[in-house]
């Protein structure tokens, strides 16, 4: 259900740094007290790139605890359109403003089989779930935790701690990249598998469950839309009705360049999801590197249409055609 | 008046066989709900408002498990997981509408509407003697046009039996016959006995059945606060002096007024009851004729509290005075807001 947003001004309580490359951040609103919420849950924060507010998303860590600041965890990204880098500039103290929490990633409890998936910082809200899930009765749960190595990822012994041996690392600079296939037999026909990470993994975990013998809405995922198969890298967008030839440089998205040129279209949730922004593609060089969930992979390939508010271009530019058919 | 509920806590939203592979709306706690069965029996429910537009779930219709919106078609799993959307390959990830937990116990249907985490199903209220095979019964739900509280205050003072009932169960003995209240941290117990006198017709007529008695009887009326909202109602008469209020019951006859009385919304309520009786039961007529009588008896309450209601809004700065005889009622009153009051303090509510 998607609910109003409300804004409040909240300050930065504390940062602490919990991984190579990831922060965690500590929040209280200025009220005094946070609202409660359930796991699964983010909170939107209305940051400032380039002197212009944005809204980024992040998932709230742990379960929630009454009277406690809101937990989030930021990873500093190479690749950051400014989000990031801006979360990491924060200073204790300093004024930001917030949502309520809300939860786009609820977990379900009318299975007692669950699998947790996270890759990379996609840990944040599955670690609020562990620590529900633990406390429940007669629940068989399992954690898949991938990353790089274990010094970029945070929380490896409060999950150890919270599960045993049902943790399962796997740490890509010594073994590779996951098999992803494996999943498939580490499930059953009553699992829900809970899913979240980088875009290329979070598209194998989906292929292969979509091509595996289980219901596909027992497969639940969340994505802010932020990462994509490339690096993001300046290009070019030519749309030839209006005769206009737009920059969109790597720290923004088309969607962005398009209302700086006043070019317009529809969109809603600028995050991939609901295909409103969606425009013809004429031609293009290089790759298109598709950031949406709105799209199946087989409308992807055919590199027709294009999300212009989370999809980019790699190595090349593109024509493309709006909506607008007046004179 | 406080109109408040808690939502961590278990509420009957129907009775058992009410609840079909179909599509059911019912409110609950203010919250639109739309309930039905899978084709395995499971019962299921979901938040009653399309992801999408909002149109209510329960316009649409249920296909085999599946619950099929009726404006775009939008289709939903029984975990409320969308499962269809038109015109596109994909499915919004986020596309869901809530799913609370839910179980079937004792012949009703209850939902938990507040942290789905704490949904314990071991804190539903004792109510076996609805599906207990040494108790024979049977019960019905009505929807009253009151708040729920005022349901609870009325089923904790049972002295009114003794105005709104007078021609079948209430008598002057019942209004005037001392009683005691007691309490824990859950419930609240009020006990009355009326010792060595002349029994009211109903409970004549059930004796009768069981043993040829002309004489005088002592009754008694064990009502048991469950917070929030459930009350059981241990009552029956016994042959006078032959040992019941020590504890042998066997001269007499016992019967349990279930009770458990769902918020709908701030004015209005579920009110699922049900009479159990532990002699006779075979007969199944005896059953047919106590749910009809208690439903008479119901009736005659409902145009009490809905009257009570109407004239509560037509007054509204006015408080309750409270008698001696609504203790039972103030320490239900008190639990009940001390659930609140702690789910507020946590913030419960904003789930």
């Amino acid at each position: 259900m998607r609910y109003r947003n409300s804004w409040f001004d909240a300050t930065v309580i504390s940062r602490l740094q919990v991984a190579e490359n990831v922060l965690q951040i500590q929040i209280m609103p200025a009220s005094g007290t946070t609202k409660s919420f359930t796991v699964g849950s983010h909170i939107d924060v209305a940051i400032l790139i380039n002197n212009e507010i944005e809204i980024r998303s992040y998932s709230l860590v742990g379960e929630s605890t009454p009277n406690t600041p809101y937990t989030i965890a930021v990873k500093l990204l190479k690749s950051s359109k400014g989000g990031s880098k801006y979360m990491w500039s924060l200073e204790q103290g300093n004024k930001i403003k917030i949502s309520q929490p809300i939860n786009n990633f609820e977990l379900s409890f009318n299975t007692d089989d669950y699998f947790l998936i996270a890759a990379g910082i996609g840990i944040t809200p599955l670690l609020g779930m562990v620590q529900t899930l633990v406390k429940k009765k007669g629940v068989n749960l399992k954690m898949l935790y991938c990353g790089k190595n274990k010094e970029e990822m945070p929380f490896i012994e409060d999950l150890a701690t919270l599960l045993g041996d049902n943790l399962i690392l796997h740490l890509s600079d010594e073994e590779g990249r996951y098999n992803t296939s494996n999943l498939i037999d580490i499930a059953n026909s009553t699992t829900q598998i809970y899913l979240c990470g980088p875009l290329p993994f979070m598209n194998a975990v989906r292929k292969n469950w979509e091509e595996g013998p289980y219901e596909n809405s027992n497969l639940r995922f969340e994505t802010f839309g932020a990462s994509g198969l490339f690096a993001p890298q300046d290009f070019l967008v030519k749309i030839p009705r209006f005769d206009l030839e737009l920059k969109v440089k790597k720290d923004q998205t088309i969607l962005q360049a398009f209302q700086d040129a006043q070019v317009e279209v529809m969109y809603d949730c600028k995050k991939g999801e609901c295909g409103l922004c969606q425009v013809d593609i004429i031609e293009y060089s290089g790759d298109i590197d598709h950031r949406d969930f709105f799209f199946s992979e087989l409308e992807k390939g055919e590199n027709k249409k294009m999300c212009v508010c989370v999809s980019r271009v790699a190595n090349g530019n593109i024509t493309i055609d709006t909506p607008y058919r007046g004179v | 008046m406080n109109e408040s509920f808690p939502l961590n806590a278990w509420y009957a939203v129907a009775w058992d066989v009410e609840l079909k592979n179909e599509l059911l709306a019912r409110v609950v706690c203010n919250k639109p709900l739309v309930l039905y069965r899978k084709k395995d029996g499971t019962p299921v429910a979901l938040e009653d408002a399309c992801w999408h537009r909002l149109l209510p779930l329960s316009k649409g219709v249920l296909r085999g498990d599946t619950v099929v919106c009726g404006y775009h078609g939008l289709e939903y799993t029984s975990d409320g997981r969308c499962s269809h959307m038109p015109s596109q390959e994909t499915i919004n990830p986020s596309a869901c509408v809530r799913s609370y937990p839910v179980a079937q116990k004792y012949r009703f249907i209850w939902v938990w509407m507040g942290n789905p985490a704490l949904a314990d199903e071991d804190l539903i209220p004792d109510m076996h003697w609805n599906d207990d095979p040494d108790w024979a019964g049977d019960g019905q739900m009505i929807k009253v046009n009151c708040n729920y509280r005022l349901v609870v205050d009325n089923l904790m003072d049972l002295t009114h039996e003794t105005f709104v009932h007078s021609g079948s169960i209430g008598d002057r003995n019942v209004a005037e016959a001392p009683f005691d209240v007691h309490y824990d941290d859950k419930t609240a117990t009020v006990t009355r006995w009326m010792k060595g006198i002349k029994p009211p017709p109903f409970w004549k007529g059930q004796l009768n059945k069981v043993v040829n008695h002309n004489g005088e009887v002592d009754r008694w009326q064990i009502i048991k606060f469950e917070a929030p909202c459930t009350i059981n109602i241990d009552v029956g008469v016994a042959i006078a002096n032959t040992g019941a209020p020590e504890g042998n019951r066997t001269q007499g006859v016992n019967g349990y007024v279930l009770n458990t009385i769902t918020p709908s919304t701030n004015q209005t309520c579920l009110y699922f009851w049900a009479f159990s009786r532990n002699y006779n039961l075979k007969d199944q007529s005896n059953t047919t004729e106590l749910k009809n009588g208690v439903a008479r008896i119901f009736a005659q309450d409902e145009e009490i509290l809905e009257a009570q209601q109407k004239a509560i809004n037509a007054n509204p700065n006015r408080e309750f005075y409270n008698l001696n005889i609504d203790a039972g009622a103030m320490w239900a009153r008190r639990i009940t807001d001390k659930m609140v009051e702690e789910e507020l303090k946590n913030e419960a509510d904003a789930l």
